[in-house]
């Protein structure tokens, strides 16, 4: 009955560098990153336990290994990468988790403190276990 | 191409989805649709804040209800209405509060209400301060789960469709394509709201420009009390953004330059620490209004740069109150004046706000043409007379609404489809649209130059008080206005989502509309609620207990007649405010 | 303070181009001017064929959304001064189809709105003869914030996952769903279930929390989504291991 409708509607194509364009989204992409590195610092640990468990020998060219450069360097990359992720992993579980006591919410800021707190005592634990 | 359904709603706010609701749930075989110029979540009942009246309390009565209501408008209010309107609102409340109303509560989870302006008792229901937001979405996403309900968003009407004196549909304009189109109904419903728009400083959105009065107007019905505007008196200065009376209800005074609460100067009562029903800061808004403006002649107000203002002390409230019962509040005065209410005075100022008259419309949302009703603040049943109460429009949303909707759905029932004679004439309204669009690309002038003038006009003649000199030359230069807005330059000739274009067709209501406010209120030689003429200062029930009744004469300009006042419980008495 | 300030608004013509272009306008600069006030001035005063939307100007309907300078705003809730000495770039907000200028569609979400079923669901309707059903201040706390949304698309316009997959529900219409699932009178929470635990509903998001940052309401959609995915992993749980305690 009338013209036919004109509208021609313009879809704007995602970048492909589109994570680059704020902070907060190169932020997250590097937190979710993160994840590889903690695979990683699992593996290094399980060879670790390995190395221990096949005897002094194993223990010593385990350590050896441990200290060419480059693995240094790669564990120190995935030292920053785990601080990352657990830090931003500790500051989103508040906004995940309502918790009520006696019928009052308890503040995000409480939430985040005691599992800081918490994270600190049982690193404060394994550093004394490992050096004292 | 044209669609067809059995009811269709022009306006997706409060009265029109509840319209829809109704409809559907009366005859669920029946097609409804809601027709609205913009997403309904948009509309403008999502502004309103201070709350919707309804009488609950063991202590309150229906009577007293209407009486304050009856009072309040200065025994314009017909009182059948009245009667109907005080007795349905409770129970439509109720149903919004089980469809999900988030409700403030009382410590035992019963409705919590608070005090209002002009109300004698505490019945006026609240969430927070954004009980019309609330409101809406409550029931913009109830309508969700009717299938019968089918919605034209960003849909524009541009006529009614009338055929032998009833109407058959609507015409519209689909904002996003450019398309043009009938949609056949075999009743209509206007939902549309009112005009705030006409005038300079309003609380109203951008979108408040009438069109539903305006259709209703082409379409020979008559319009109602168009000269009562209400100009509410606690608006923004500059912005004209609305603080609600629950400010005042809460406990905020309104003082002037010397920090005194002048309102106990106009016979409205004593000063206290804590709110009187029906007292100083609570008494109607038209009396607020009146006397900012005496306020002014005395200087003794403020001057911004946004012209005189008075202020709004909510100090005393405290944080806690504040931010409890109007943070709403709190965040506009910090957003838009830069000011922090629990520890600085607010400017404000009287705005225009709502429009009393509309289409005249009986208790059951009918007009004056068979299958066109009405509901809202587009309609004029009339329960808010010469000046509403605040609290009182949200609940007529719903209780007219309701009514419309369920009047609709029975005269959709009985009805003959349209003829198909109807349907031509939407292909007219397509040609002209057509002119309109590609043949204003030269005009002579802005659009917002002729609106700018209108809305100076208006302000000036038919401002808080009025005077027949200034209304006649008010007339005179809105005629010359509607002329020269026929030529007004549209730039853009697009078919994809024109707003100029729809502009023009809200310009080219609104001057009508202003035109029927002007003569409206020069035939009204009386001052009552809101219309107060300088010249005919006393109220005259002998000649005007009656409403105004505009109609549209072939050359455009309105036709005034009068219509007596449907009283039955209470004879015209002396309204007493402040005792 | 310079009396004036340059806006960069994108244009989108489909009768005439094939892609958005910029116009750039001269607007006052006052003090009280939100970039809302600024768009009406271009049309009113210098180009009456832009297009945008608005309508209350403060800060409740939603209607006004838009880009400026890289950043998803309310027109009407963000100022001229804040962006001072300019320019401003004003354009759709993102992640939208665009119908015209700043005119984008939205379709879309109207569309996921009605999915997640935003109203009351009740085992058993009590007629309003009986009057209200009792909510308690607290009660009304625990669902309140997720109410207080505007559908303004701010959040869609933020959240990358929407941008990289438009099939995904959305932080809005999630904290909608949320905003009856803990509403104290709803019982509709595994009608719910079925959309919301699909791969396209929570857990397409990666909690990125733009969303929350953007929404000019305090409504936190991350929050909701988090705290559903912590409902919809206890209830998949507690099928898996108590199947009888199926409804």
């Amino acid at each position: 009955m009338s013209a036919p409708p004109y509208a021609r509607l313009y879809k704007p194509k995602v970048r492909l560098l589109w994570w680059l364009s704020r902070r907060s989204y190169t932020l997250f992409v590097l937190r979710e990153l993160s994840s590889v590195f903690v695979a990683w610092t699992v593996v290094y640990l399980l060879l670790l336990v390995r190395a221990v468990a096949r005897g002094p020998a194993e223990y010593q060219r385990f350590l050896d290994w441990s200290a060419s450069p480059w693995l240094v360097a790669l564990n120190v990359l995935s030292l920053a990468f785990v601080l990352l992720h657990a830090i931003t992993f500790m500051n989103l579980t508040p906004q995940a988790m309502v918790l009520h006591v006696r019928g009052r919410r308890i503040p995000g800021r409480l939430l985040a403190g005691s599992i800081y707190a918490t994270w600190l005592l049982v690193s404060a634990f394994l550093v004394w276990l490992v050096v004292g | 191409m044209s669609a067809s359904h059995d009811v269709v709603i022009v306006g997706g706010g409060g009265a029109g989805l509840r319209a829809a609701i109704a409809v559907a749930e009366t005859d669920p075989s029946l097609s409804v649709a809601v027709v609205s110029k913009v997403y309904p979540m948009r509309s403008h009942t999502v502004s309103a804040e201070g709350g919707a009246a309804g009488a609950i309390r063991s202590d309150d009565s229906l009577d007293e209800h209407a009486y304050d209501t009856v009072s309040g408008g200065d025994w314009l209010c017909d009182q059948d209405a009245v009667g109907a309107f005080v007795a349905e609102a409770p129970r439509e409340l109720l149903r919004l509060e089980h469809w999900g109303c988030p409700w403030s509560r009382e410590a035992d989870g019963h409705i919590a209400v608070r005090p209002f302006g002009g109300m004698k008792k505490m019945r006026t229901w609240f969430a927070a301060d954004k009980t019309g937001f609330h409101l809406l979405h409550t029931l913009f996403q109830t309508s969700l789960k009717y299938p019968s309900i089918a919605r034209y968003d960003e849909w524009h009407v541009t006529r009614l469709l009338v055929d032998e004196g009833r109407v058959c549909g609507v015409v519209a304009l689909e904002l996003m394509s450019g398309r043009v189109e009938a949609i056949m109904g075999k009743a209509v419903i206007l939902a549309t709201g009112g005009c705030g728009r006409i005038f300079p400083f309003t609380t109203n959105a951008a979108i408040k420009t009438g069109d539903g009065m305006a259709l209703a107007y082409w379409a020979g019905a008559p319009l109602k009390d168009m000269e009562f505007v209400q100009y509410h008196p606690t608006g923004l200065p500059f912005t004209g953004i609305l603080i609600t009376e629950a400010a005042r209800s809460e406990g905020g005074w309104l003082v002037n330059k010397d920090g005194y609460r002048y309102l106990q100067d106009y016979n409205l009562g004593t000063p206290s620490p804590k709110p009187v029903f029906r007292s100083m800061e609570l008494g109607p808004r038209d009396r607020l209004s009146q006397a900012f403006v005496h306020e002014v002649e005395k200087g003794r107000t403020i001057d911004s740069p946004y012209g005189p203002v008075v202020h709004l002390d909510l100090r005393h409230l405290g944080a806690k109150v504040i931010d409890t019962k109007l943070p709403f509040v709190r965040e506009l005065c910090h957003k838009y004046e830069n000011i922090d209410p629990v520890h600085e005075l607010v400017p404000v100022r009287p705005v225009v706000h709502y429009m009393m008259g509309g289409v005249h419309t009986d208790i059951h949302g009918a007009t004056g043409v068979a299958g066109l009703y009405a509901a809202g603040e587009v309609a004029c049943v009339s329960i808010n007379g010469a000046n509403r109460l605040g609290s009182n429009s949200l609940p007529e949303l719903l209780v007219f609404g309701a009514r419309a909707g369920q009047a609709a759905a029975q005269y959709a029932v009985d009805a003959a489809p349209p003829p198909a004679a109807a349907e031509a004439q939407a292909a007219d309204e397509q040609r002209r649209l057509e002119r309109e669009l590609l043949g204003r690309a030269a005009g002579r002038e802005r659009m917002s130059t002729i609106r700018t003038q209108m809305q100076s006009t208006m302000e000036e003649a038919a401002g808080i008080y009025r005077d027949g000199d200034t209304l006649a030359k008010a007339a005179d230069k809105l005629r010359e206005l509607r002329e020269r807005a026929a030529s007004a330059t549209i730039d853009d000739v697009s078919r994809t989502f024109n707003t100029e274009l729809t502009a023009a067709l809200e310009l080219t209501g609104m001057i009508d509309l202003a035109e029927s406010m002007v003569h409206s209120a020069l035939h009204r030689e009386e001052s009552r609620g809101a219309h107060q003429r300088t010249d005919f200062p006393a109220r005259d029930d002998e000649r005007f207990l009656a409403h105004s009744m505009a109609y549209r004469e072939p050359d455009g300009s309105p036709r005034i007649e009068h219509m007596p006042v449907t009283i039955t419980r209470w004879p015209p008495g002396e309204r007493v405010y402040g005792k | 303070m310079p009396d004036q300030i340059t806006m960069q608004v994108a244009r989108y013509r489909p009768e005439q181009e094939d892609a958005p272009t910029f116009d750039e306008y001269d607007v006052p600069l006052r003090k009280d001017w939100a970039v809302l006030d600024g768009l009406n001035y271009i049309k009113d005063e210098l180009d009456g064929t832009l297009s945008y939307r608005w309508s209350c100007r403060m800060g409740i309907c939603g209607s006004c959304g838009a880009t400026v300078n890289g950043e998803p705003k309310l027109t009407c809730a963000t100022f001229l001064t804040d962006y001072a000495p300019g320019p401003v770039r004003v354009e759709p907000l993102a992640n939208f189809p665009i119908i015209r200028d700043l005119v984008v569609e939205l379709t879309d979400f109207m569309t996921k709105l009605g999915k997640v079923r935003p109203w009351i669901i009740r085992d058993e309707e009590q007629p309003v003869e009986e009057g209200e059903y009792l909510q308690t201040p607290a009660e009304l706390e625990e669902y309140k914030q997720f109410s207080m949304c505007i559908n303004c698309m701010l959040c869609y316009s933020a959240c990358p996952v929407y941008g990289l997959d438009p099939k995904f529900l959305g932080p809005a219409a999630i904290a909608l769903a949320q905003r009856y699932n803990l509403d104290s009178r709803d019982d509709g929470g595994h009608e719910r279930l079925t959309i919301l635990s699909q791969p396209e509903g929570v857990w397409g998001c990666t909690y990125v929390g733009e969303c929350s940052r953007a929404c000019p309401k305090g409504v936190d959609p991350a929050g909701a989504i988090q705290r559903y995915k912590l409902t919809a992993a206890t209830a998949a749980v507690k099928a898996l291991l108590m199947p009888w305690s199926q409804r």
